[in-house]
């Protein structure tokens, strides 16, 4: 096998490999767990902050 | 409240009081270089105050000082706080501060003593380069392995972001500094001729993508939510527009070797692979604006989240104005002339600096305990006063770059050259004066920023 046939299958298995990331992550049995970890920076807010940053819009 | 006994918080404050620091020094040199263009005269026939020993120290302390510690002090906080769980080690953390410290003030004390590799953004010499791998890997233990430890069940986007930038970062380093050591101070490149040039702007490059570009959009995946207070707009979009932007920016390097003895098929690739990256870019900039998607009218009271939705736009400015410089006609014009300055500010200032701005000024409160920071206005002034000292510089290299391609390009009719090189660099005098006074603007907006800071911390009045 040459090295532009190499090339070729490489460059068909990326192709392949951004189509799945991309059903993967527009599937809609992730759409929880996304919301989930989107929802992570505010997850986690100690108690002395709530006044300094939950009450500012 | 003691929040020490909870996350590790000494080393976020340690690298967020260094991101100030290090911010006024390196855009300090950056102004004394830029005004050395001006009047020459201001090297003062000093060996070590000349431009040619100053400029990597600018590009050093900016990037590596100022955009280091900010990346150090958001990623080691946003961690923590996604994972919700302490870093691993408070040691090792400790030691990857004053490591970095160190590799910043040796560099500080060689490059002005003309020690260097010569290699762009990788002018440190062999022993530094070690301690910078030791330091680094350390980090990325520190990193990871809290990740690893995490009480999330998911890992949050921003940390994906911060991941990707430690561990290509190493990689980028520990092979273009691949070297053979003469002296103490001296070594020279493991590869040979255009080898070498390959593997400097593969580096470069990805410096640019890795360091500046995935490291930072880190930080804005975690901190335009928190300031928006709404979750990004659309999470799907940043896990795609990742992968998208890790699989292509490590092809894109070439684009920096047009028309030299690069194979040409390797500057084609380049080309084609920089012109792609426009869509994992945009995709970046699109998630973090549309986060703002109907709320817009919090731009209007805040200041923090304008730095944040600017440094955006000038992102995806230049990551727009980037892959066309990288179309080979076009690079034929703007190569070696100041529109590649022009264009790396649009990015170092407009995205990288603008976007730390936004972050150190929501962390900073926080970190010490205040309510807010010590003065909004001067926020609101910093914000318009680095605003236009960013499109002074940038519009003035634009021009000045243009007309400078363009005049090194003109013939007569019988194949002479029309003007001389010296005709080009008088002609570009009066932008060099305009850069030098944006530069002088931004300038003061840091040190109004490091006034408001300084303000915030020794205010004695708790939240």
């Amino acid at each position: 096998m040459d090295v532009a046939t190499l090339h070729s299958i490489h460059t068909v298995l990326m192709f392949i490999a951004f189509i799945g990331i991309f059903l993967w992550a527009y599937s809609s049995k992730r759409k929880a767990d996304f919301d989930e970890a989107a929802n992570l920076p505010f997850a986690d807010e100690p108690e002395s902050l709530d006044d300094a940053k939950g009450e500012k819009s | 409240m003691n929040m020490d006994t909870e996350y590790n918080y000494k080393v976020v404050r340690q690298f967020a009081v260094m991101t100030i620091v290090w911010g006024v020094v390196g855009m300090a040199v950056g102004v004394l270089i830029a005004a050395q263009l001006v009047w020459p005269a201001l090297n003062f026939d000093t060996p070590w105050l000349t431009f040619s020993r100053l400029r990597p120290l600018h590009t050093n302390a900016v990037v590596f000082a100022f955009g280091g510690s900010a990346l150090f002090a958001t990623s080691y906080w946003v961690v923590q706080r996604t994972c919700q769980v302490k870093l691993i080690s408070d040691k090792l953390a400790a030691f990857t501060f004053w490591g970095w410290q160190l590799v910043i003030v040796l560099a500080a004390i060689t490059l002005p003593l003309g020690l260097t590799t010569s290699k762009e953004y990788a002018e440190l010499e062999w022993p530094i380069d070690i301690l910078i791998t030791v330091v680094w890997v350390t980090y990325a233990i520190v990193f990871l392995g809290t990740i690893a430890k995490r009480k999330t069940k998911h890992i949050y986007v921003a940390n994906w972001f911060y991941a990707a930038f430690i561990v290509v970062v190493a990689l980028l380093h520990v092979v273009n500094s691949a070297a053979i050591p003469v002296t103490l101070t001296k070594s020279y490149s493991a590869y040979p001729g255009a080898i070498d040039a390959m593997v400097q702007w593969w580096y470069g490059h990805n410096a640019v993508g890795f360091f500046l570009t995935a490291g930072f959009l880190g930080m804005m995946y975690y901190f335009v939510p928190k300031q928006a207070g709404r979750p990004v707009y659309s999470y799907r979009l940043s896990i795609v527009h990742f992968w998208a932007l890790i699989a292509v920016y490590m092809w894109a390097g070439a684009h920096h070797l047009h028309y030299t003895a690069l194979p040409n098929w390797t500057q084609s690739i380049g080309m084609v692979f920089s012109l792609i990256l426009l869509a994992p870019s945009w995709g970046g900039m699109i998630n973090g604006m549309m986060t703002l998607s109907g709320a817009w009218h919090k731009l209007r009271t805040d200041p923090i989240l304008r730095f944040m939705i600017v440094s955006l736009s000038f992102y995806g400015m230049s990551t727009f104005e980037g892959p066309m410089m990288a179309i080979k006609t076009v690079n034929a014009l703007s190569h070696y002339t100041d529109w590649t300055i022009g264009h790396v500010h649009s990015g170092a200032l407009g995205w990288v600096a603008l976007v730390t701005f936004g972050a150190m000024y929501y962390l900073i409160p926080i970190l010490f305990n205040k309510k807010e920071m010590h003065s909004i206005p001067l926020i609101n002034f910093h914000f318009w006063i680095a605003t236009i000292g960013i499109i002074l510089y940038v519009v003035s290299m634009w021009i000045s770059g243009i007309m400078q391609g363009l005049m090194w390009r003109a013939v007569n009719s019988d194949g002479t050259l029309t003007y001389s090189f010296i005709e080009s660099v008088e002609r570009m005098h009066p932008f060099f004066f305009i850069r030098f006074l944006g530069g002088v603007l931004f300038l003061t907006g840091m040190l109004v920023m490091a006034y408001n800071v300084y303000k915030t911390i020794t205010v004695k009045k708790a939240a």
